[in-house]
């Protein structure tokens, strides 16, 4: 069962983080990816978004495209990066997610990806 | 020199590969350098055949390369190399062990099913148990696995590597478990061939045409179990199940993609020749072993797959399996299905009242099977405002996007059946 967990965090959170604090982040970080992708669970091709201000919204009304400037930048959290995990069970997803210190300085959603296929019914 | 050729090729790898790393597993140790070594070499000969034939002894050429390529492995680290061979100097080629099922083997069989059980073993995760299985006893690619799986052939490979790790950490010997656990050792095999079957079962169409080749290889792979142990009931048990699963999978879908639930599926279009081996299967199992789990469901969808027309089935007997299958092996799943069957002996209210015993489990309590059932149920009462309500609920909870439009469908249908 792949499940995303998608990393929230406040626009300027990484500015506010102390440099010592900052070298921990970065350093945990890589150590928490390192573990759980040799323990076959965390897939390649996880993310990290840039600042929202840096990119666009895109809306389609009545066949007529609207592009604004990134989302709004009052918006108390932001989406700030994201990776799969494959694992038995939500359980199992989010006792990994414990682990990142993305989860200490800020919050880490985990949702299920859906399915392609179908059991039957 | 010639004796297959093309798609032959592969069977013929497929077959060998677990002969093939047995033989040097017996001979060297070493199964988590072995198992690369044989991988090696499948890849050659996958490339080299094809082009300039079969070699006359295939088996003998896929020993010969593999073992190169293992010696080349020890060498290239002369430290580990002395250590290897002293190592694999102490490892007895046939270890003493109480006569059982399988020990009467020939030494190429007895290594496919000690390889069976080496892959399965209990000290390894569930996902390393499938894809271990799958290279090292189905001769598939780390890449095809991949594929199946539908995660980066990265993934594959890491739980491979930690597979072997640990294999090799907890020294587990290349040799049949002992009797007195065997037997439990086996029911592990057959869960990780089921697993194997069912990530494929779920898959039919589309970008995951390639998961349904899973099914194919757990049936392949359950077939060769089963020549291995021809008496275990169980083993025959498992394919019957996996084969008369199978039989519906054609019917299973639209072509876009939609879901067509059992009681209106097209039955001309059922597999009929793999609903006879799968009932013959069952019926002599059934006759001749101890009963087990993997029967009693083989001889439920022998009950359904017997009625030419939904209507025909004979739900009281599926009812009556079902009571025996949640004796012998509880399960809230079961349960679950039960109620369906209870429903058409004895009504609708009497499955919804077995299903209200689950919502305080908290194995089945929030999932959408048990809501999508309730549903179902509460239709057939004609409270359809109440069964709506529960395919709505069934819908939000299921992580399936076909599963969901099903649901929905189901939920809107009964919206337009309203005044």
């Amino acid at each position: 069962m792949k499940y995303v967990a998608l990393v929230y965090n406040n626009p300027g959170a990484f500015e506010a983080l102390s440099h010592g604090e900052r070298d921990e982040l970065m350093r945990d970080a890589d150590a928490y990816l390192k573990e759980f992708t040799e323990s076959g669970e965390l897939l390649s091709g996880g993310v990290a978004l840039a600042d929202p201000s840096t990119g666009k919204t895109v809306r389609v009304r009545n066949g007529v495209p609207a592009i604004t400037d990134g989302p709004f930048a009052e918006a108390k959290e932001q989406l700030a990066g994201y990776y799969v995990l494959d694992v038995e069970s939500l359980e199992r997803a989010t006792e990994i997610v414990t682990h990142d210190p993305a989860a200490r300085f800020w919050a880490v959603e985990v949702r299920p990806i859906m399915d392609t296929a179908g059991g039957e019914m | 020199m010639t004796t297959r050729l093309g798609a032959g090729v592969e069977d013929l790898l497929r077959q060998l590969a677990p002969q093939v790393l047995g033989t040097l597993v017996r001979r060297y140790g070493h199964f988590d350098l072995c198992e690369d070594a044989v991988q090696e070499a499948l890849l050659a000969a996958s490339v080299q055949w094809p082009d300039q034939g079969v070699p006359e002894n295939p088996r003998a050429w896929l020993i010969t390369v593999a073992s190169r390529r293992l010696m080349d492995a020890l060498r290239s680290d002369t430290a580990r190399r002395r250590r290897e061979e002293t190592a694999a100097a102490q490892v007895p080629s046939d270890e003493l062990h109480a006569p059982g099922p399988g020990d009467e083997l020939a030494p190429e069989d007895a290594d496919t099913l000690t390889l069976l059980f080496l892959c399965a073993h209990p000290a390894l995760s569930p996902a390393s148990q499938l894809a271990l299985t799958l290279r090292a006893v189905g001769g598939l690619t780390t890449a095809e696995i991949a594929r199946a799986f539908l995660v980066p052939e990265a993934t594959i490979a890491q739980r491979i590597s930690r597979a072997k790790q640990s294999i090799k950490a907890s020294g587990i010997p290349f040799s049949l478990p002992p009797q007195p656990e065997r037997e439990d050792r086996l029911r592990v095999v057959l869960h990780v061939l089921y697993l194997i079957f069912n990530e494929g079962y779920t898959a039919t169409s589309g970008p995951d045409l390639q998961r349904s080749e899973l099914t194919a290889e757990a049936i392949r792979l359950t077939r060769e179990l089963l020549r291995l142990l021809p008496d275990d009931g169980e083993v025959a048990g498992l394919l019957a199940l996996m084969l008369l699963t199978d039989a519906r999978r054609a019917t299973r879908t639209r072509h876009d993609g939609s879901l067509v639930p059992l009681a209106e599926q097209d039955r001309d279009r059922w597999n009929h020749d793999a609903i006879e081996e799968g009932l013959a299967l069952v019926t002599d199992a059934l006759s001749r072993a101890p009963v087990g789990p993997y029967q009693l469901q083989a001889a439920i969808a022998a009950v359904h797959a017997e009625a030419t027309h939904a209507d025909d089935t004979d739900w009281p007997q599926i009812l009556a399996l079902y009571e025996l299958l949640n004796r012998i092996s509880p399960n809230p799943m079961i349960t679950l299905n039960q109620a369906v069957a209870v429903a058409m002996v004895r009504g609708p209210q009497a499955g919804l009242d077995l299903l209200s015993t689950l919502d305080e489990d908290d194995r089945i309590g929030s999932h959408h099977r048990l809501e999508a059932v309730r549903a179902h149920l509460l239709e057939m009462t004609g409270d359809q405002a109440a069964a709506r309500l529960s395919y709505r609920a069934a819908a939000r909870r299921t992580t399936s996007l076909p599963e969901r439009r099903y649901l929905e469908d189901r939920a809107a249908r009964l919206m337009d059946a309203d005044p």
